[in-house]
């Protein structure tokens, strides 16, 4: 058993001391937005803000963690993908397939709270996660856009 | 029999007429790979308007899609098609899939289902198109009978028809339930527009599908819940042919979760768990012995040796000749000569190899990522044992096929080989990335070697290439190599006219091909050869046009008189790239152009190397002339996207062999691109018209070849073998 704090309410969850935080969200608490892409910390597919920082949590057991820790996934992070990085993504159509797409917007947010006009090089920094698909050019754009540093494309009218 | 000899479903996969015969089963195939389109037959709703448009009182408007999508945006363009013959509003469109079994019962309605090739669209435009029109006819022709006028006085505009002489309108949605009682018109008598008349077609509109995937609604067929599910990991004998001869399941069953410990084949063994992450813990903590067979003993050199004696031994399975290509480079004034080589890759979706498998004595049900929803259902009938029309396949959006999801449904045959011994209750199955990496079907492995001839002016007088590597046509789909002859491997080398054909023109040519292969599995990978025999001959165009003294831009064009279409890329990426303008210092340039899947592309690379030998690639332009566009914006992301994907491999990729298996397991030893390194694209779009070319393949294989041509530049060594973190590119 273990008490976890995801998107602001307390679970009661019925995991293994040793299973990845990243299983128990998806199969304990039935939020599968958080993906699986390698186990092993590598591709940021899986990745949740912890007390406000961004982590994989493929790479967290439910052990260590505590009922007062604040796990956000991509579900709680606004409502109706209302966020600014959501509506960055979304205006610049940025995904493609998808599957990374909750990680990248998780770790770009985590990024703008730190560093609200970053430079291409915090970018670079900050976004390891990969992406398959091959959407970088467009999520860089829409990080920029989202800390306000470039205006939004006009949206084609038919 | 009543199966329909090599019905193809995807020029990449097998056949579903072979494989329902493997399994004794019927079904009634057009033998033409043609398809009806079928008026009002078994299972047609009440509400549809022909079989592509459902138009429903409250206006909105439903467009089947029978493709699948992976993120190549193939579901907006193809809405985008429909929905300019229909003349209907776009704000109201919105898709719905397809499924095999409804296609299969309706004599394919749809047409083809598989996704590969580059094919979703130039394959599917013409019919879709038709579908289109076939709707717009209806909804006018019950407007005229409801007003009594005829229907060629009317007009159409965003779902709005106008009678002009009598000032009357009405909307799609008020006449749909009648035009749906109308006989479905000919779709072959439509007559389709213009595409510089194209409102919504040919428009950078934003895609239908991005809501689901900002907030994590999208349920992907890993997220797949169903009540009472079971989750399965699984474990393949780690050498390719290998067998699994016991596994002692005492040792596991007791652990949290574990319900079934389930024999696959031969090769496979699953566990089956409460949840996937209890049924991994438990797969790794059982104990197993393989029989690893014969194939243990390769390895990576001992493949490099046998496509080695490839290079130079008697006799091809396929080849492009013409004039006497010994002959001239004996009498050349210079020759050069080089031999390159490419690594198998693996495909490293995002999403690994998974499906959700639901079997009953008399049906079987699969929830699975695929590029080929007919051939799922064939793997799902092989292996339940049931005829196709009692299986179903639940197509959902990919994340990322890249052609591993394509003919061969190796993990839809697992799902039900284990959902068959616990029948009734639904399995998803996993793959983990471990087993994602080393159960791949690989892009294949190839060398070449190469000569080329030059006369007194530096004029090529002769070029030779020999390929000797691995052949996809052998393993996924041998039925269709005739004589020996394999012109799949030489794809964007042959002759014209062809789907990817040279596009040099030179007097004595000798392009052959040597079949050598390894026990491991190879298949379609985006772009499939013409990313290696890119490599191969555009890197060594540049080596020869050195040796000429000539630049490499001006070699090209001397070459390619006769082929306008891929002159015309290469003169537009020249020009857009400001080739021969000066660069800062340090930074070198680089070009390559390519023909595949119907389209033409050309790239060049800007690069520095530095000190130690790190590449920067500070910038990449490419030129792509696919003949239309259907969404100029969702095209410019496939070229982005073609970049990633191919930069990854090109600096990064190799799968490689020890102990007949594969090494790299996971993204710690198989790197892959991240935004670091990802350089600013820019594109620019040249469709010439007359010609429906492919998208999401055509420009990859030219990312690899211009930034090594660019890498040459800087260091005045050539790049002869991928991928390039094994170079020492400074001495
Ligand atoms: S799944 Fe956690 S980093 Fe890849
Ligand atoms: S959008 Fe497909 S992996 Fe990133």
């Amino acid at each position: 058993m273990a008490k976890l704090n995801v998107n602001g309410k307390t679970l009661d969850l019925k995991v293994d001391g040793d299973t990845p935080l990243l299983w128990a969200i998806r199969e304990q608490a039935g939020l599968t937005g958080t993906k699986y892409g390698c186990g092993v910390a590598q591709c940021g597919a899986c990745s949740v803000h912890l007390n406000g920082e961004v982590v994989r949590s493929c790479s967290i057991t439910v052990a260590s963690l505590k009922p007062t820790d604040k796990i956000v996934t991509i579900e709680g992070l606004a409502p109706n993908a209302s966020s600014a990085v959501q509506k960055a993504w979304a205006a610049l159509d940025v995904p493609q397939c998808g599957y990374c797409q909750s990680g990248q917007i998780m770790a770009a947010t985590a990024l703008l709270k730190k560093t609200p006009k970053p430079t291409d090089a915090d970018i670079d920094a900050a976004m390891t996660n990969i992406c398959r698909c091959g959407t970088y050019q467009r999520i860089r754009a829409a990080i920029h856009l989202a800390a306000g540093q470039i205006a939004a494309p006009a949206a084609k009218k038919v | 029999m009543a199966i329909a000899k090599n019905v193809k479903i995807s020029r990449r996969g097998l056949l579903l007429g072979s494989v329902a015969a493997s399994g004794g089963l019927a079904v009634g195939l057009r033998a033409d790979g043609q398809f009806a389109h079928a008026q009002k037959a078994i299972g047609a709703s009440g509400d549809e308007l022909g079989v592509w448009v459902v138009v429903r009182p409250n206006e909105q408007v439903v467009i089947r899609i029978a493709r699948s999508e992976m993120g190549q945006g193939t579901l907006t363009g193809l809405a985008q098609l429909v929905a300019e013959e229909l003349e209907c509003d776009w704000k109201n469109v919105t898709t719905e899939q397809i499924t095999p079994g409804q296609s299969l019962a309706r004599k394919r309605a749809w047409g083809e289902m598989g996704t590969g090739g580059s094919r979703g669209i130039r394959v599917s435009q013409e019919y879709v198109r038709q579908g289109g029109a076939v709707a717009r006819t209806m909804l006018l022709q019950a407007a005229a009978n409801q007003w009594n006028v005829p229907a060629d006085e009317l007009t159409v505009d965003k779902g709005i028809i106008t009678h002009g002489k009598s000032k009357r309108t009405i909307t799609y949605g008020k006449v749909a339930a009648a035009a749906a009682k109308l006989p479905v018109p000919d779709p072959k008598s439509m007559k389709l527009k213009d595409p510089k008349d194209w409102k919504i077609a040919g428009k950078p509109l934003r895609r239908l599908d991005t809501g689901d995937k900002l907030d994590g609604r999208k349920v992907y067929a890993i997220d797949v819940k169903l009540p009472g599910m079971l989750n399965a990991a699984i474990k393949a004998c780690p050498v390719f042919g290998g067998k699994l001869t016991a596994y002692d399941d005492a040792k596991i069953k007791d652990m949290p979760g574990v319900r079934h410990v389930v024999r696959v084949d031969a090769t496979t063994v699953a566990v089956v768990a409460d949840t996937w992450w209890q049924a991994k813990r438990a797969l790794d903590a059982l104990p197993f012995t393989w029989d690893e067979g014969a194939a243990a003993k390769a390895s990576s050199a001992t493949i490099a040796e046998t496509l080695k004696e490839g290079l130079t031994a008697e006799g091809d399975n396929g080849a492009n000749r013409n004039g006497d290509v010994a002959a001239a480079l004996k009498d050349a004034a210079k020759t050069i000569e080089a031999v390159y080589a490419t690594p198998f890759l693996a495909h490293a979706c995002m999403e690994p190899m998974n499906c959700v498998a639901k079997v009953t004595a008399d049906r079987a049900e699969v929830w699975v990522p695929t590029q080929n929803g007919e051939a799922s259902l064939a793997a799902a009938a092989e292996a339940s044992g049931l005829p196709l029309e009692k299986c179903e396949v639940y197509k959902h959006d990919l994340g990322g096929g890249f052609g591993r999801r394509g003919g061969t449904q190796d993990y839809v045959r697992q799902a039900v080989l284990i959902a068959k011994q616990i029948p009734g209750v639904p399995i998803k199955m996993i793959w983990s990335r471990e087993e994602d990496m080393t159960h791949d079907f690989y892009r294949p492995i190839s060398q070449c070697r190469m000569a080329a001839g030059l006369d007194d002016k530096g004029s090529l007088v002769a070029l030779e290439m020999r390929i000797s590597g691995q052949s996809i046509n052998a393993y996924a789909n041998p039925s269709v190599i005739k004589d020996g002859k394999d012109l799949r491997q030489l794809q964007g080398l042959t002759a014209e006219p062809s789907d990817a054909y040279i596009g040099y023109t030179v007097p004595n040519l000798s392009i052959t091909y040597a079949m050598r292969n390894s026990h491991v599995p190879v298949g379609p990978w985006r772009g499939v050869n013409t990313n290696q025999n890119a490599v191969y001959l555009e890197c060594f165009i540049d080596e020869v046009a050195k040796a000429a003294g000539k630049d490499p831009l001006e070699f090209r064009r001397a070459l390619m008189g006769k082929h306008p279409k891929h002159l015309g890329v290469l003169n537009a990426v020249a020009e857009k790239a400001g080739w021969g303008k000066p660069l800062p210092s340090g930074v070198h340039r680089g070009i390559a152009q390519f023909k595949g899947y119907g389209s033409y592309s050309a790239a060049v690379a800007e690069v520095s190397v530095s000190d130690r030998g790190k590449v920067k690639v500070h910038r990449l332009v490419f030129a792509l002339d696919s003949g239309h566009v259907v969404n100029p914006a969702q095209v410019e992301a496939q070229v982005e996207g073609s970049v990633a994907y191919g930069l990854s491999a090109a600096l990064y990729g190799e799968s490689t062999v020890k102990d007949g298996r594969i090494v790299e397991q996971n993204f710690d030893t198989y790197e892959l691109l991240r935004i670091a390194e990802m350089p600013p694209v820019e594109t620019v779009l040249v469709p010439s018209g007359g010609f429906w070319g492919g998208v999401g393949e055509p420009t990859i294989c030219v990312v690899a070849p211009a930034v090594m041509n660019a890498i040459a530049a800087a260091t005045g060594k050539p790049i002869r073998s991928l991928p390039l973190k094994n170079m020492k590119l400074r001495a």
